[in-house]
């Protein structure tokens, strides 16, 4: 059975806005799915309907194998949400905040509190439990959410941007935790994140969305190997024009060339055989070359290519540090 | 049994972030000697106008600040709602398997509470000054349910629109906006024979004003009791009406996101 179903969902905004635009994916129970996609693409969105928050206008949703509107509330029993917006009540203890979702889930008594101790520890805010959550850290606070989320051992738990505004350690952290879990607990995980890092790494899946859309889908091992070959990438001293685009087309054996700024990308099946020629061909048109980089397939690449744009450019908020290896 | 205990848990979360602001606690406690006093020293002459009906001011307001309290302290309520809006916390309640119901009940049995302790210093107050209540406990417990009634419908509507407008500037312009007036088109601080006769007319439909006359009545000497269950039932009628709309407004809410 299939822990998600989407089906074609559509959703537009007042002032038309179109967030969804017949997005279908699904989700195998018990492994980590990742919709990846920069801000504005409807991740969120798609997270708000399929977890009962918002609706959608057309199309259909399961998840848990439970239909999302006629089904709601046992939708709500079956899964834990934790969304980039924390949930928690500052002005509630991180003990507090646990034990009243323990209860809206029907935890009662000695069952509670051991759910709860248990949580506390897991997440390492043994020590910080009786604290208001307001005077929590960014990581501590994005635990106490997660928490809240597993309390009642979900069977489809989301993850919207989990590790958003984190500092690196509290992301490595995080995603030490969402590979324990999903390993411990039999849980399905859909995680939306706009880091392809995280996806590559934590996904056994992933699909990439694009306005409101999918765009590719498949394991990021899949993905990448639709890419045969090397990425080129050069850096020019200034910004690159149509003439860099053009001349770098002639170039033998350089395909799906593309320029950004001062960047100019391209694909190769050879990326050290080609390069010399291609920084030879740019020189002799006058085009000053600042650095060429060859790089093995990223996930940026598998977006660039059924995008249609780079991921940075996309999303200026992305951090991505590119693996590349100099030339 | 599910529905009470997902209220008495949002009750007691609002409950205990309120306790954890010595500020409000204080100012809440402050407020009612302030009204009671203040009014009470500047009206005092009231009185002495011919017609009217016997005792002091002191007792005739105090049924009217009880009432007024209950509805001013009602209505922000709301502001809770739209922080935890903006915060993100309902929507974590929204996606897990609470009551729907409770999140306003909840929020409404706090107000409640607050401002049966409220009236509660109101009426000792006014006992210790020289007031009498010739309804005895079993009248001013009336006054205060009726109180507490009334109370729960402005927390209610408060609720339901903070849910509609979610922006604190809008809430708090609609609240100044109603509390103020329908206090004072009522019999809250005048008694009603005194009213000029369009505000007596208004007054008929005005829910501070069956508040104020049913409280007032059961506190008195001589209890209309077919007064106070007609007006105690409009209240709760209202109060129906009021918790409806606060609960399904979250559908609007949902529909908007």
């Amino acid at each position: 059975m299939n822990a998600i179903e989407a089906w074609n969902l559509t959703k537009t905004y007042k002032g038309g806005v179109r967030a969804l635009d017949g997005l279908s994916f699904a989700v195998d129970s018990g492994t980590i799915f990742a919709l990846l996609g920069p801000n504005g693409a409807g991740k969120s969105t798609a997270v708000k309907i399929l977890t009962t928050l918002s609706r959608a206008d057309g199309g259909e949703a399961r998840v848990a194998g439970l239909d999302v509107l006629c089904d709601a509330d046992r939708v709500r029993r079956a899964i834990g949400v934790v969304t980039q917006r924390p949930g928690l009540d500052p002005d509630a203890t991180g003990r507090e905040n646990l034990e009243m979702q323990a209860e809206i889930h029907g935890l009662r008594g000695a069952r509670r509190r051991e759910r709860v101790g248990e949580l506390l520890e897991r997440l390492g805010l043994r020590a910080a439990a009786d604290r208001l959550a307001k005077t929590y850290s960014g990581g501590m606070q994005r635990r106490l959410d997660v928490a809240l989320g597993l309390v009642h051992r979900p069977k489809v738990l989301f993850l919207d941007e989990p590790t958003t505004g984190l500092d690196p350690e509290a992301r490595a952290e995080l995603w030490q935790e969402i590979e324990r879990l999903a390993a411990a607990e039999e849980m399905s995980i859909l995680l939306t994140t706009h880091y392809l890092d995280e996806a590559d790494r934590l996904a056994a899946e992933l699909a990439i969305v694009d306005r409101g859309r999918i765009v590719a889908a498949g394991t990021p091992d899949q993905l990448k190997r639709e890419l045969q070959g090397d990425t080129v990438q050069v850096e020019l001293v200034e910004a690159a024009d149509g003439n860099a685009a053009a001349t770098a087309s002639r170039v033998s054996g350089l395909e799906e060339v593309s320029v950004d700024g001062r960047r100019l990308r391209a694909r190769a099946a050879n990326g050290a055989a080609a390069i010399p020629s291609l920084i030879t061909a740019l020189e002799r048109n006058g085009l000053a070359v600042a650095s060429a980089t060859i790089a093995r397939p990223s996930l940026d690449d598998v977006y660039l290519r059924h995008a249609g744009r780079s991921f940075q450019h996309a999303d200026t908020a992305t951090d991505r540090e590119p693996s590349e290896v100099a030339a | 049994m599910t529905a009470l205990r997902h209220t008495r848990e949002v009750a007691l979360r609002y409950l205990r972030a309120l306790l954890r602001q010595p500020t409000w606690v204080g100012i809440s406690l402050v407020q009612p000697v302030i009204w009671l006093l203040l009014f009470g020293a500047l009206f005092k002459r009231t009185a002495d106008i011919p017609g009217f009906a016997g005792g002091s001011y002191i007792e005739f307001l105090t049924p009217g600040v009880v009432v007024m309290l209950a509805v001013s302290t009602a209505g922000w309520v709301g502001m809770g709602f739209i922080d935890d809006i903006n915060r993100g916390t309902m929507d974590r309640l929204l996606v897990s398997p609470i009551w729907r119901g409770a999140l306003n009940l909840g929020s409404v049995a706090q107000s409640v509470l607050s401002i049966v302790i409220q009236s509660a210093i109101v009426v000792g107050l006014a006992l210790l000054v020289g007031a009498r209540f010739d309804g005895g406990l079993a009248g001013v417990a009336v006054l205060v349910v009726v109180a507490g009634l009334l109370g729960a419908v402005f927390a209610s509507l408060s609720n339901g629109l903070a849910v509609l407008v979610r922006q604190r500037e809008s809430l708090i312009g609609a609240v100044t906006m109603v509390t103020l007036p329908l206090t004072f088109l009522s019999s809250a601080l005048m008694q009603e024979s005194l009213l000029p006769s369009w505000i007596r007319w208004i007054a008929k439909f005005n829910p501070v004003n069956w508040a104020a006359e049913a409280g007032r009545s059961a506190a008195g000497a001589h209890a209309d009791w077919g007064l106070v269950a007609t007006r105690s039932g409009f209240l709760v009628l209202l109060l129906l009406a009021s918790a409806a709309f606060a609960t399904r407004s979250f559908n609007a809410y949902q529909r908007s996101i």
